[in-house]
C-alpha cells in the first residue's frame, strides 16, 4: 500500500511522517511520531482517553484520520508543561488528587484545557458538561471537577 | 480531616507524622504530564499483532479447525492452535496446589463458553490479523448448554467441565465449603422468628480504561520481556513457565502502572500465547484486548445467590444463621473456588452468632468464566448479609443500628470459624457513624467497646 505524507505542528514543533492511508492520528501519534500521552482506551470514540486539540478544538483522535490533519496545530498532554513548569490544570490535578491510576487523566487534562481556553471562569455545571465524554473508572471524578475549578480560580488570579 | 483520638487511645502512642497530612502521590508527576509508561506505550520494529479466533457458541464440540483461507491472508505470519501449546490445559491456583488443571489456553476439541480462545493469529498489522481470523474455519457441533446455577447442579444438566466431572467444585470437604458452629436447627427452634430470604447478584465486569494486554519482546539472550498490565506478576510469570514448559529464567516480567484493574487483571490470559507467539516467530509480538473483549471476554465478578435464614429474639440478637452461598465460577475454575470459600469463613458477618450453619458452593456453568474483582467472595455476601440485617430489625421493630450494636462482634469473641476475634472496630465505626450522620442511638450503645468486656 503506497504510504500518504503528513505534516503538522505537534505541541509547537513541526512533524512529518509517512503513513498508510486510514491510519488513526492516535496511532500515528503513538506508533510513528512516539508521543504515548493520548491513550487507547475503546478506539471507537467513547472513552475520551486519546483527546487531544486540535487547531483549538477537542478532538477524539482516536476517531481521526492522520491523513486529515496535515497543516493543523496538535496539542497533546505531553506539550502541556512548558519549560518544565507545570500548565496550571496540571497542577491542580496533582494537589486535588485528581489522578489514581492515570490513564484517563491526559483526555481530562485536554477536556480542561479546551474548556478553559473557550470558558476561563465555568461553572461546575460547565465542568462536568465539558468532562462528559471522559470515562474515568477509578471513580474519582469529584477531585478532578474540583481540580479543574481550582486551576480556573488560579488563572483568574494570575490574570488580575 | 479531623482525627478522633479517643478512639483505642490506649492501644497507641500519640505520635502520629503522617496520618492527616496530605502526602502527594508518587506516580501523579507522571500522569498529569503523560510521562507515565503503561505497558502498551512500547513499540518495537517488526512487532506482530495477535487476534483470537473465539467461540461463537456457549457449548459445542469442535469437528475441525480450517486455517488454510487464514493463512493464505496477506500479512498472516503464523496461526496458532492447540497443539501448538506446550502444556495446554492449565489452571491458574496449581500455584498453590488448588487443582484440576480444567482450562485450555486454546481450545482443544470443545468450547464451553461464548468467546472462548480457540485459535490466535499472527499478522503484521491489527488488521491483517483481524480479517485473518474472520477467515479461520470452525465446525462446531452444538451442545446442550446451561446458565443457572441451580439447574447446573441437577443431576440431568449437561457436565460443564470433563476436568472436574460434575458442575461443582469438589473441596475436601466434599461438594461445598462447610462451617458448623453451635447447633443451628436448636438455634431456629429457640427463637422468636424465623428469617429466610434470598439474594441474587448478575456478573459485573470491572471496565478498566486500559484494556488487559501485554507486548513481548525475545531477546538476543533467548529469553523473552513481557511488558504486561497483570495485577499478578510473579503468579503470572510461574504459570506462563508452566504452560510454555518454560524455565522461568528465561521469562522478563515487567510490569508497572496498570490502568485500572479492581482486580479483572489477576488471570493469566494475554502472556502465555503472546510469549508464544513471540518465540515460534522470533519476533515481537503485541495482544491488546479490544474494549469488546474487554467487556465480554475477560473475567467478571461471579454471579452469586446467597439465601439467608435467621433466627432472632425480641430483644435484638441473632441466635442462629444458616447461609447457603453459590458463587458462578462460569466454565473454569480461574480464582473462584477461592472466592467461594472465602465465602464461607465470612458469611456470618462481623456479628458474633452462638449457632452457625454454612455451605458455599463453586458451580460451573457455560457463562464467562468469572474471577477476582474487589473483594470477591465478600462483597455480594455483604451485600446480602446487611440488607438482611435491616430486614430482621424491621421484623423486630428495633432500630437498624441498634439491632447491629447488640450484635456486634468484639475482640476475644470466637468466630464461627473458629478464630477469636482481634481488632475489631466495628462499635467505634457504628458509633462515629452515629455522630456523622446524625443518626442517634440510645446512651448505652455509646458507651461500650469493641474490647472492654461488659456493657
Amino acid at each position: 500500500m503506497a504510504k500518504i505524507p503528513v505534516q503538522f505542528m505537534l505541541n509547537g514543533a513541526e512533524k512529518a511522517e509517512f503513513i498508510d492511508s486510514g491510519t488513526t492520528l492516535l496511532n500515528a501519534l503513538r506508533d510513528k511520531i512516539g508521543d504515548t500521552s493520548p491513550k487507547g482506551g475503546c478506539h471507537q470514540g467513547t472513552c475520551g482517553a486519546c483527546s487531544v486539540i486540535i487547531d483549538g478544538e477537542l478532538r477524539l483522535s482516536c476517531l481521526t484520520l492522520a491523513e486529515t490533519c496535515n497543516g493543523a496545530a496538535i496539542t497533546t498532554t505531553s506539550g502541556l508543561s512548558q519549560g518544565g513548569v507545570l500548565h496550571p490544570l496540571q497542577r491542580a490535578f496533582l494537589d486535588a488528587f485528581a489522578t489514581q491510576c492515570g490513564f484517563c487523566t491526559p483526555g481530562m487534562l485536554m477536556a480542561a484545557k479546551v474548556l478553559l481556553d473557550h470558558t476561563p471562569d465555568p461553572s461546575r455545571d460547565e465542568v462536568v458538561e465539558a468532562l462528559s465524554g471522559n470515562i474515568c473508572r477509578c471513580t474519582g471524578y469529584e477531585p478532578i471537577i474540583q481540580a479543574v475549578l481550582t486551576a480556573a480560580r488560579s488563572n483568574s488570579q494570575n490574570a488580575a | 480531616m479531623e482525627l478522633r483520638k479517643s478512639y483505642f487511645a490506649d492501644q497507641r502512642t500519640d505520635d502520629l507524622h503522617e496520618i492527616g497530612q496530605p502526602r502527594p502521590r508518587s506516580d501523579s508527576p507522571g500522569h498529569v504530564t503523560g510521562k507515565t509508561a503503561y505497558f502498551a506505550d512500547r513499540n518495537f520494529p517488526g512487532m506482530l499483532h495477535l487476534k483470537m479466533v473465539r467461540s461463537p457458541h456457549h457449548h459445542a464440540r469442535i469437528r475441525s479447525i480450517d486455517t488454510s483461507e487464514a493463512q493464505k491472508h496477506p500479512g498472516v505470519v503464523k496461526i496458532l492452535t492447540a497443539k501448538d501449546v506446550p502444556h495446554n490445559v492449565y489452571t491458574i491456583l496449581i500455584l498453590i496446589q488448588i487443582g484440576p488443571e480444567d482450562e485450555t489456553v486454546l481450545a482443544d476439541g470443545k468450547v464451553r463458553w461464548k468467546g472462548e480462545a480457540v485459535v490466535a493469529v499472527l499478522a503484521e498489522t491489527e488488521r491483517a490479523a483481524q480479517e485473518a481470523a474472520a477467515k479461520v474455519k470452525v465446525d462446531y457441533e452444538v451442545l446442550p448448554a446451561v446458565f443457572d446455577m441451580e439447574e447446573a447442579l441437577k443431576p440431568s444438566a449437561p457436565v460443564v467441565n470433563e476436568y472436574h466431572g460434575r458442575n461443582y467444585y469438589l473441596y475436601d470437604s466434599g461438594e461445598c465449603r462447610k462451617v458448623r458452629f453451635g447447633d443451628v436447627e436448636a438455634g431456629f427452634a429457640g427463637a422468636d422468628h424465623v428469617l429466610e430470604q434470598t439474594y441474587q447478584s448478575s456478573p459485573i465486569e470491572h471496565a478498566p480504561t486500559e484494556t488487559t494486554g501485554c507486548i513481548v519482546a525475545p531477546e538476543g539472550n533467548d529469553r523473552f520481556t513481557c511488558y504486561t498490565n497483570t495485577q499478578a506478576m510473579f503468579f503470572t510469570l510461574d504459570n506462563a513457565s508452566i504452560i510454555l514448559q518454560m524455565p522461568g529464567n528465561r521469562l522478563h516480567f515487567v510490569g508497572g502502572t496498570v490502568g485500572g484493574g479492581f482486580g479483572g487483571k489477576v488471570d493469566v490470559i494475554v502472556e502465555p500465547i503472546a510469549i508464544l507467539g513471540a518465540k515460534l516467530t522470533g519476533r515481537p509480538v503485541s495482544f491488546i484486548y479490544s474494549r469488546e473483549e474487554e467487556m465480554q471476554i475477560s473475567s467478571p465478578r461471579a454471579a452469586e445467590k446467597v439465601v439467608i435464614k435467621d433466627g432472632v429474639m425480641k430483644d435484638g440478637r441473632i441466635v442462629a444463621r444458616k447461609v447457603t452461598g453459590y458463587t458462578d465460577a462460569g466454565a473454569y475454575s480461574r480464582h473462584s473456588p477461592y472466592g467461594a470459600q472465602k465465602g464461607a469463613g465470612h458469611y456470618p458477618g462481623p456479628y458474633t452468632i452462638p449457632n452457625v450453619w454454612i455451605d458455599t458452593y463453586c458451580v460451573y456453568t457455560n457463562r464467562t468464566p468469572s474471577s477476582a474483582m474487589r473483594g470477591f467472595g465478600v462483597t455480594i455476601g455483604d451485600f446480602a448479609l446487611e440488607v438482611q440485617m435491616d430486614k430482621l430489625a424491621r421484623l423486630i421493630g428495633m432500630d437498624p443500628l441498634e439491632f447491629r450494636f447488640i450484635n456486634a462482634y468484639r475482640d476475644g469473641d470466637i468466630k464461627a470459624h473458629r478464630q477469636p476475634t482481634e481488632g475489631a472496630a466495628l462499635i467505634e465505626c457504628m458509633q462515629e457513624a452515629s455522630r456523622a450522620a446524625n443518626w442517634p442511638v440510645a446512651e448505652k450503645f455509646m458507651a461500650i467497646s469493641s474490647y472492654a468486656k461488659g456493657a
